[in-house]
């Protein structure tokens, strides 16, 4: 599949009806899924066969887009009913059977309890406003812990180098991948992202012990 | 809820109770995946969720060692893995008793505010 085929595919994404701020709820723009997707896919080769995990996976554009590109399975995690009904709708209008949905607090689950259970982790998190402050870090460590080989996820780019600084002390190695220009919805102007989180595993860098590589990519 | 995502909850919660309605989808099969997955997951947990459902579909309780290459056996796991879906019912935490309902094969892992 071409990118631009996944890209127009992921335009039929419903998205939130009423995004609830608080929880952060904006979608991640099909031309932007469709590149990370389309990146994760074809240079790293994550996705297809693979057991996926979308934290924050709202009304599931990144699952819709990872199970079209052929995971094996694809499990979105949220917090909130309305996004995941959504999501459901999306799943069913694509009548794709290789995705199923958990509602939970990503930020309550016990990051020991799923060490290494899914593939690859793929994410747009919510950032943490001031309320929240370090959420996107806390998925990330979850995220982290859940992946055996990689985590791509979306950042802003201003928190980069505190990302490095994490990365360095939980022993993960972080790349920026690409940078994205983040086309955010007026509402949300307020927002600047830009970055895609890639972590790699002891797999793919066998025999450097527990040595994790990540790299932040955004377009 | 499919059993592979019950799977890998299990470490939060053991086993499916109560289930009320349970679908059975079509899903392609994929060896490769089926194989991958089968040292991921807790075989007696699948087991038993399988059998709690009325779906066991022959597994063996314990794990044969040359799984990969019978695909007889692969199939069977595929079924169980991926094409059985529980959409009603609960998952109950073996420690704390406390349990999770599954609404429309989605389980909900929020705790009330009286069980924080
Ligand atoms: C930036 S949106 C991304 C939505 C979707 N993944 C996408 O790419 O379009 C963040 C999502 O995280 C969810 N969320 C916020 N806090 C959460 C929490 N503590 N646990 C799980 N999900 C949460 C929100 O409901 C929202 O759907």
């Amino acid at each position: 599949m071409k990118r631009k085929e996944l890209e127009s595919c992921l335009q039929q994404v419903d998205v939130f009806e009423k995004p609830k701020l608080l929880l952060e709820q904006y979608p991640t723009r099909p031309h932007i899924a469709a590149c990370m997707l389309y990146t994760i896919h074809n240079s790293f080769d994550d996705i297809e066969d693979k057991l996926v995990a979308d934290l924050g996976c709202g009304c599931g554009v990144l699952s819709v887009g990872a199970a079209v590109l052929g995971a094996g399975l694809c499990v979105g995690f949220d917090i909130d009913e309305d996004a995941l009904e959504i999501c459901s709708r999306n799943i069913e209008e694509f009548d794709l059977k290789n995705t199923d949905t958990i509602q939970c607090d990503v930020c309550a689950l016990v990051p020991e309890r799923f060490s290494n259970k899914f593939d690859t982790v793929i994410m747009n998190p919510p950032f943490g406003t001031k309320h929240n402050k370090g959420m996107d870090m806390q998925f990330l460590k979850m995220a982290l812990s859940m992946s055996q080989t990689a985590v791509y996820s979306l950042h802003k780019s201003s928190t980069r180098e505190h990302i490095q600084k994490k990365a360095d002390d939980w022993n993960v190695k972080m790349e920026v991948i690409a940078e994205l220009k983040y086309d955010l919805p007026a509402s949300y102007k307020f927002h600047k992202k830009t970055s895609i989180l890639y972590d790699q595993h002891s797999l793919r860098r066998y025999k450097m012990s527990q040595n994790r590589t990540s790299i932040l990519f955004g377009c | 809820m499919k059993l592979l995502t019950h799977n890998m909850l299990t470490s939060h919660v053991k086993g499916v109770t109560k289930a009320t309605e349970v679908k059975v989808t079509d899903v392609d099969f994929n060896s490769e995946f089926v194989s991958r997955m089968i040292p991921k997951i807790e075989w007696s947990v699948l087991v038993e969720a399988a059998d709690t459902l009325g779906h066991l579909n022959d597994l063996p309780r314990d794990l044969p060692p040359d799984y990969e290459s019978s695909e007889d056996f692969l199939r069977k796991v595929h079924h169980v893995l991926l094409e059985v879906e529980v959409l009603e019912g609960n998952l109950k935490c073996p420690e704390s008793g406390r349990e999770f309902p599954i609404t429309k094969g989605v389980p909900n892992m929020l705790l009330n505010e009286d069980e924080v």
